[in-house]
């Protein structure tokens, strides 16, 4: 596929991919997303903000230069911003394929780095020698102004120009507790928005801490998505309970609300308030509220790409890449789209 | 004058009030997050401490890290943000540091005015560099702050009934004062742009409100009008505390609205 280098949103010929229940495949214009959608549906899409999460600085111990890209965090709490895990690179940045940067100084727990205005403790190494749990100094209003004033949206080498911060952040981004993107979310703008109402289409929001979702480590990448803290209000959940009374639809905006919903559903039901979502989503899961996913085109082997086996077959998928290959569709977080229905019977052949 | 005649049309409750109306609540303010802009003097500074005294989460932003610390310092609970509305790069800067600390935000209040040229200037002696200051501030500053906050004040207004932007005008806003063209102009767009924000977010429960507090004895005041009779003029006190009522008001109205059963669900 090609990759989306320019950080435009809303391409104005952006393109959809439709998994049909059935299995079939169509070709739309993202633009008429509204229309692909049945009355009654309820969209559920993350409203997370994006952190600027890739802090420039320096390994105190050894003077040497290094990135220190945040990853997660164990709370949504406003006050609680001191601790992340986050992973580590040498010099270079975003303009290097993360595969291919220089390695970073061996770092070891109580070493001091300073991060432009910021001065951080790595806490501990978490089995790898570039994750690690770092503590900030200072009060939380310190480190909010902190990250404003010298973080940097992480980026990866696909896209030429630096982020700004506005390019991450989707039309309905709202608590800033994402590492990345919800990207997803790109696809909707507010007219699109007003259209599903006039459709009858429902729509909530949930926030939920997407992570890094790429280190430039194979042993570290096989440990992803981290555990990621959400939280979904008790209006959306209300909302989810009164769509199934009905019969009605949920469609996932993003593979982040599929984990979030999932991880919170106890017999078919979601519960409303805050939880860290653990469990990785696969052929093998069950899916219990989540019956649409929107999402942007993901590589073979990514938890995003793993994700999408709970809704169709190996085979559907292998389909589904054939079709965005030959219709060239545009991948990575501003590329193009795919909207997956789940297979009404999971074919397992 | 206190609030004039175009504010008060567009306070008119929305949507089907219940039989019997509802019940006001007690502290219709209480917990209620809200960033006020350029809050370090006159109207914004006693805003901080109204909102505040009515149990709202308060975070504000102001130009000049020293006027910052010094409110954040008398108001111990507040979250003060250094910032320039007018500037664009600060805009996301600021959105990140009041939503980090407040966790969302149930209403914005667009403050932070610049009066153009002082002394106030005839439009034919106005700088237009001092005219594009007064849009940038008065204008698009309340434009992109709005924008990127809006994505909180919709998910405020789902869970909670309702949000609300106000957005402080003045009647130079609809009144053609001579000497007041680039502040006066800027006021009118703002005037213009509150009405349709709230024309085309009428179903998302987010209250668009133009607001004039009226003449208030504040700095500002008197760069523009060195003369004034000070005794005649509004304490902004007062005025903060009529700003936090038609506030709480709005609320009101909004969760009176929300609480009408959802309609046509499904189909």
């Amino acid at each position: 596929m090609i990759a989306a280098s320019e950080p435009v949103q809303r391409r104005p010929d952006a393109k959809l991919l439709l998994i049909r229940s059935g299995g079939s495949i169509e070709h739309w214009p993202r633009s008429a997303l509204a229309s692909l959608l049945r009355p009654g549906d309820l969209v559920v899409a993350n409203d997370a903000a994006t952190l600027p999460a890739s802090l420039f600085g320096t390994h105190l111990p050894t003077g040497r230069s290094i990135e220190v890209r945040l990853a997660s965090r164990g709370s949504l709490d406003p006050a609680k911003v001191n601790c992340f895990f986050a992973v580590l690179f040498g010099t270079g940045d975003f303009r290097i394929r993360t595969e291919d940067r220089p390695s970073p100084p061996a770092v070891a727990p109580g070493d001091r780095l300073q991060l432009g205005p910021l001065h951080a403790t790595v806490e501990s190494l978490q089995d790898h020698p570039r994750l690690m749990l770092l503590r900030f100094d200072g009060s939380a209003h310190d480190i909010w102004a902190g990250f404003a004033r010298h973080g940097k949206p992480i980026q990866y080498a696909h896209v030429n120009a630096p982020l700004a911060l506005w390019d991450t952040w989707t039309p309905i981004a709202g608590n800033p507790v994402a590492f990345e993107p919800p990207s997803a979310g790109f696809a909707l703008s507010w007219d699109m928005l007003g259209s599903m109402t006039q459709r009858g289409v429902q729509f909530a929001t949930l926030t939920h801490s997407a992570g890094l979702s790429s280190t430039g480590d194979a042993q570290l990448d096989a440990r992803l998505p981290f555990d990621e803290p959400y939280r979904i209000p008790a209006s959306t959940a209300e909302a989810i309970a009164r769509a199934k009374a009905r019969g009605a639809r949920t469609v996932a905006v993003g593979t982040t609300v599929v984990r979030a919903l999932e991880h919170a559903a106890v017999d078919g039901h979601v519960t409303s308030g805050i939880g860290v979502a653990t469990q990785r989503i696969g052929h093998a899961t069950r899916l219990r509220v989540v019956d649409a996913v929107l999402s942007g085109t993901h590589e073979k082997g990514t938890s995003h790409y793993e994700l999408l086996r709970a809704f169709v077959s190996m085979g559907t998928l292998t389909r589904m890449e054939q079709q965005l290959e030959s219709h060239g569709y545009r991948t990575h977080e501003f590329g193009d789209s795919i909207l997956v229905e789940k297979a009404i019977v999971s074919a397992v052949f | 004058m206190t609030v004039h005649d175009g504010v008060l049309a567009d306070l008119e409750p929305r949507g089907r009030a219940m039989a019997g109306g509802p019940v006001p609540r007690a502290q219709p303010l209480a917990r209620r997050r809200v960033l006020v802009t350029g809050a370090t003097a006159g109207l914004g500074l006693a805003l901080v401490r109204e909102l505040l005294g009515r149990g709202a989460d308060v975070a504000f932003v102001a130009r000049k890290a020293d006027g910052v610390v010094r409110v954040a310092q008398e108001f111990g609970r507040s979250h003060g943000v250094i910032g320039d509305v007018s500037n664009k790069e600060d805009i996301h800067r600021i959105a990140l540091q009041v939503l980090g600390a407040l966790g969302g935000l149930d209403i914005l209040i667009n403050n932070a005015s610049d009066l153009g040229p002082t002394p106030l200037q005839l439009l034919a002696d106005t700088e237009c560099e001092d005219f594009e200051r007064a849009l940038m501030t008065n204008v698009m500053g309340p434009f992109r702050l709005t924008k990127v906050l809006l994505g909180s004040l919709a998910a405020a207004a789902r869970e909670t009934g309702g949000a609300v932007v106000l957005n402080v005008s003045s009647d130079a806003a609809v009144t053609p004062y001579a000497r007041w063209g680039a502040y006066g102009a800027s006021k009118a767009a703002l005037h213009h742009l509150t009405r349709i924000w709230e024309q085309e977010l009428a179903s998302s429960n987010i209250r668009f409100i133009s607001l004039d507090p009226g003449d208030m004895d504040t700095a500002m005041h008197a760069a523009a009008v060195p003369d004034a009779d000070i005794a005649s003029l509004k304490r902004p006190e007062a005025a903060a505390r009529e700003v936090a009522d038609v506030i709480a008001a709005a609320l009101q109205d909004s969760s009176s609205a929300i609480g009408v059963p959802h309609v046509a669900e499904g189909a």
